[in-house]
């Protein structure tokens, strides 16, 4: 059964704080020191993903682009790779978000990984021609991650739009 | 007059177009950051935004250290301490002849009249974490250039050459480890005096020993030491062991894999060694071609 055919409830707006927050929530997780841990999910590729496709009207490439330069300093990785790539992602999530919607929430998570992993293989396109290592196959393992996190993110993130829009004294919940 | 569309319709420029200006942009960066290193100042005003999130994100990091320091059990201690004993007298022994030979050494050196070599100052740093750019080798240290950090010092740990500087923040400092793909580390085998430049191999952790011709005198379990004609790293310290060489008769070469002795992947605290003060600066040999030759000369000569 396809996303738009179950019932579905109205969201509210989303506000612009909670996306910035939810951004700078990811570029922390991502900044986190992990010691060589395999199939790291990058965080904010899937964040930006997630609000591409859902406000593509509030996010944009260039957000992605600064995000990305972000990324860069605070890793100490060339500068622009990461905004390189999630210029890409963002453009191809946005051109991708009316489809992306039809599907359910694990089909949705397919298309999303062929972002993530497109944006991957642009990074390790642009490192291998400055000279880098190639980091070895484990180096994708993340993006399946990532994707496998999809239906998670999607419910977290819409959280704050599903809560009820009077509040009622008197019910309990 | 030409037609507008109605100001609720604008969307701005079409999205292929904002792609193609921010993809622009980046490839630019990227062009001068990895070709001509002009984007350091943008790095340092964009990692000043990206620093209050990395100070959150180490928080627990440091938590953790000092917690697993307050829990270390006193059977560990105690062992800790008796291994430390035991490596001090063969230390003191070592450090007896050392005095002994230093002195000569000296001796020998004015006697040479070559240039006396100041012993380094030197900063023990602490490795925070590795850095989480896959594509590279490189750790992060607890200090900067508020502690004095500069570009381009070499860094050691107890047993040997562990890297170099090549990025300096106020409080953390980035260290290239020399089995990083773009490092280059100027060796001597230490059997023979032979001199080549090792290569780092990457992601696999091991070294290259590249262009040494096939017939060089390099065997295997060789040690390497560093040459200190590099100016950044004391002659004599140890960089790696040769582990495998394969020579083939169609290259001139010798394909030379060697594993680094230093521990570039488990210790923490390390020494952060100052540059050589007494160099020679390259520009004076620049600006005596003119003719200025002679008198230079003389002026050396005179001090």
């Amino acid at each position: 059964m396809s996303f738009f055919e179950q019932p579905q409830r109205i969201l509210l707006p989303v506000r612009l704080a909670y996306m910035a927050f939810t951004l700078v929530l990811a570029l922390l997780f991502n900044l986190l020191p992990w010691r060589d841990v395999i199939g790291l999910p990058d965080m904010v590729a899937l964040v930006l993903t997630f609000w591409c496709v859902h406000q593509p009207r509030k996010m944009g490439i260039g957000i992605a682009w600064f995000v990305g330069l972000v990324m860069d300093a605070g890793n100490g990785a060339l500068l622009g790779q990461h905004a390189f790539a999630y210029a890409f992602l963002a453009f191809a999530a946005i051109s991708l978000h009316r489809r992306i919607l039809w599907f359910s929430l694990w089909r949705q998570a397919a298309h999303v990984l062929v972002l993530l992993l497109a944006s991957q293989l642009l990074m390790l396109a642009v490192r291998l021609v400055a000279g880098g290592a190639f980091p070895g196959l484990t180096y994708f393992v993340g993006s399946f991650i990532a994707a496998a996190l999809w239906p998670s993110a999607t419910f977290l993130l819409l959280l704050p739009q599903r809560r009820p829009g009077s509040v009622d004294e008197n019910r309990p919940i | 007059m030409s037609y507008q569309p109605p100001p609720f319709f604008i969307r701005g420029p079409a999205l292929l177009v904002r792609l193609g200006f921010f993809a622009c942009l980046a490839v630019l960066l990227m062009v001068l950051d990895a070709r001509f290193r002009y984007a350091e100042s943008l790095r340092q005003v964009v990692a000043l935004l990206a620093y209050p999130l990395q100070r959150v994100a180490l928080a627990p990091v440091e938590l953790f250290n000092a917690s697993s320091g307050f829990f270390t059990t006193q059977v560990s201690l105690k062992q800790e301490n008796e291994q430390l004993k035991a490596k001090q007298l063969l230390a003191a022994n070592e450090l007896l002849t050392n005095e002994a030979l230093r002195a000569e050494n000296a001796q020998l050196r004015r006697l040479l009249e070559a240039r006396e070599r100041l012993p380094r100052h030197s900063t023990l740093a602490e490795i925070l974490y590795q850095g989480r750019d896959p594509f590279s080798r490189k750790v992060i240290l607890d200090k900067g250039s508020q502690q004095g950090i500069q570009p381009g010092q070499a860094v050691i740990d107890d047993i040997g050459v562990l890297g170099q500087v090549t990025r300096v923040y106020p409080l953390l400092s980035e260290v290239t480890l020399i089995t990083d793909k773009e490092q280059r580390t100027p060796v001597q085998v230490l059997r023979n005096g032979l001199r080549a430049v090792i290569y780092g191999g990457g992601e696999k952790g091991t070294l290259d020993l590249s262009w040494t011709a096939s017939n060089a005198d390099v065997m295997a379990d060789d040690v390497l030491v560093t040459s200190g004609i590099d100016g950044t790293f004391p002659a004599g310290l140890p960089v790696a062991k040769v582990s495998r060489i394969e020579s083939d008769a169609a290259y001139s070469f010798a394909k030379i894999t060697c594993i680094p002795i230093a521990g570039t992947d488990q210790n923490r605290q390390v020494l952060v060694l100052s540059r050589e003060a007494n160099r020679p600066s390259a520009s004076i040999e620049t600006e005596s071609v003119a003719g200025k030759l002679p008198k230079q000369k003389r002026a050396r000569k005179r001090e």
